[in-house]
């Protein structure tokens, strides 16, 4: 459980960090968007470039990054090995119905560029946000939802209070686990059907506790008057900074770089 | 020979990671046969990580603990043996309940041994005897029960393996006094009618000092202190130094003995006390 990294936060003082979450949020989404229209090898050595600096900037260690990029890495490999034979072009190199290309070979390595940056860029995100801003920011952003009758407060609500027990959950099934080892529960061997049948001992009591905290949670919120929706204020007011002006103008500068290297790339 | 031996056992969670925190730290102690053993400390002393070791459920980073003369990580897969032989009761055990009905329940330790229906039928009914509940409980479902029956009911779980030693952490956590007391006397009765070993993890030092026979005393991950309970708790100013508490009567005769009068250090109940006042005062001018 402990070498999951992806979608962890950790908390440093970081330029990136101070940033406010709706900007990382956007900048996410358009850093993606633009690693997509990424036609060329100087494109993606751009996107490249611009992703590692924000990596040293966030000042976490790059082996916790390595660490999220470990997860995808069958995936890449397996995507990109497909596309070595899809190529179109001149065969280098043919075996039967597989054909290599230098356009497959090209390809190939582009995508695994590309969801290495995705990851990466995802990962940034998570990183240095913290929950609780990385919801406010998302429910900031989707206000305009509410408009059409869809209650983006109540979920982003919602999705806090999830992300909040995911640890306290993690630590009962720890607790409820040992306790029912301790009576001999065998969870190690034996085949599927009796693998899923031992985990009954260890799911109801899991129910049973998430539900007794749903209730407690509800309970302690109604004393408090908690009602969601527009009229609910905030401790913590989101404001944009010079920084997040500055990171905008960054990335749209990265956009424009893109697309014209795109469209100069057509006439080569 | 000693049912339960640990030699230097130390044990570190997340070791090799910056979150490195060591728990349990170079421990060495045996328990006999038969004996009750108390363990005291703060919170975050320890207590709790030694007793997962005792019983397999953690495994100790360096050194080694014995179970009847046998190493008990010599084979690791049959760790789940050991675990039938020392029974651990966690804190708020009612939490781990999870099947149908309570015979069901407290019958899922003694089925995981591998014994016959009659067997498994024998050992809950003892079981639940041992815990003061009647036999009209078996067919309910344990989620109907009261706070109190729920505890039993998971106590019994954990009894129904007739364990020769019983491992209890904080078992009266939450319970309200008269429970307390019941359920102490309960532990205790079963503990005399089995003759087995019992090591009673518990902040409440009365329940530690009216029990047991000898007290482990933790503190910082280590073992500072493990003798008679009778003479742990005379050593008041040592344990108050460590943020522990004596019992309020053995406090009452040890503030008695700094105003100079001659009663025992080492004095755990309501009954020795008073006692020694009446001892103190025989002869004595009532009206002084």
């Amino acid at each position: 459980m402990t070498n999951i990294t992806f979608g962890q936060y950790f908390p440093t003082n970081s330029i990136i960090h101070r940033l406010d979450p709706r900007t990382k949020i956007l900048s996410a989404i358009g850093c993606i968007i633009t690693i997509f229209l990424c036609k060329n090898a100087v494109n993606l050595a751009l996107m490249s470039a611009f992703v590692l600096t924000s990596i040293k900037l966030s000042d976490i260690s790059v082996k916790i990054y390595l660490k999220s990029l470990k997860m995808v890495l069958f995936v890449v490999i397996v995507t990109s090995v497909l596309n070595v034979f899809y190529g179109q072009g001149e065969p280098i190199f043919q075996l039967g119905f597989m054909c290599i290309t230098l356009d497959g070979i090209k390809n190939s390595i582009y995508i695994a560029v590309r969801i290495f940056l995705l990851i990466l860029v995802s990962s940034l995100l998570t990183f240095t946000t913290s929950p609780t801003d990385l919801t406010d920011g998302l429910g900031q952003l989707l206000k305009f939802l509410y408009k059409f009758k869809i209650n983006v407060y109540d979920l982003a609500m919602m999705m806090s209070i999830a992300l909040r027990f995911i640890p306290t959950l993690l630590e009962e099934t720890t607790k409820i686990t040992n306790a029912q080892k301790a009576r001999g529960a065998d969870l190690e061997s034996g085949n599927l059907k009796q693998r899923i049948k031992a985990l009954i001992p260890i799911l109801v009591p899991l129910f049973v506790s998430a539900f007794r905290r749903a209730y407690d949670l509800a309970v302690a919120m109604e004393c408090r008057c908690y009602i969601g929706g527009k009229t609910r204020t905030r401790m913590k007011i989101l404001k944009f900074k010079p920084a997040d002006m500055w990171t905008f103008v960054v990335l749209i500068l990265l956009f424009s770089l893109v697309l014209t290297a795109n469209l100069v790339g057509i006439f080569w | 020979m000693s049912i339960i031996k640990a030699e230097n056992i130390s044990f570190t969670y997340s070791q090799g990671t910056s979150l490195e925190k060591t728990a349990v730290d170079n421990v060495s102690f045996s328990i006999e046969k038969g004996e009750l053993v108390g363990v005291i400390g703060h919170t975050g002393s320890g207590k709790s990580t030694l007793v997962q070791l005792l019983n397999g459920l953690l495994k100790p980073t360096s050194g080694k603990i014995f179970f009847n003369g046998n190493d008990i990580w010599a084979e690791p897969k049959k760790i789940r043996s050991l675990r039938f032989n020392v029974g651990m009761v966690f804190q708020y055990p009612e939490y781990q309940l999870f099947e149908e009905t309570v015979y069901k329940d407290v019958a899922f330790g003694p089925a995981n041994m591998g014994l016959s229906q009659d067997e498994i039928e024998q050992k809950v009914l003892n079981a639940i005897r041992f815990v003061g509940l009647k036999e009209n409980i078996l067919s309910k479902s344990p989620f109907d029960l009261s706070g109190g029956e729920k505890r039993r009911v998971a106590i019994a779980g954990v009894i129904a393996m007739d364990p020769q030693v019983l491992i209890l952490d904080e078992p009266t956590a939450g319970l309200d006094p008269h429970g307390r007391d019941v359920l102490l006397s309960q532990i205790l009765d079963y503990h005399k009618t089995k003759n087995n070993s019992v090591i009673l993890v518990s902040h409440n030092m009365e329940d530690i000092a009216q029990n047991a026979n000898r007290t482990m005393v933790l503190s910082d991950s280590k073992l500072v202190m493990l003798d008679d309970t009778a003479k742990i708790f005379s050593r008041v100013n040592e344990l108050e130094q460590i943020g522990l508490q004596v019992p309020q009567i053995t406090k009452i005769m040890s503030l008695l003995r700094e105003q100079g009068f001659p009663v025992s250090k080492s004095v755990l109940t309501v009954q020795q006390a008073l006692k020694e006042i009446v001892n103190l005062t025989k002869g004595a001018d009532p009206f002084l």
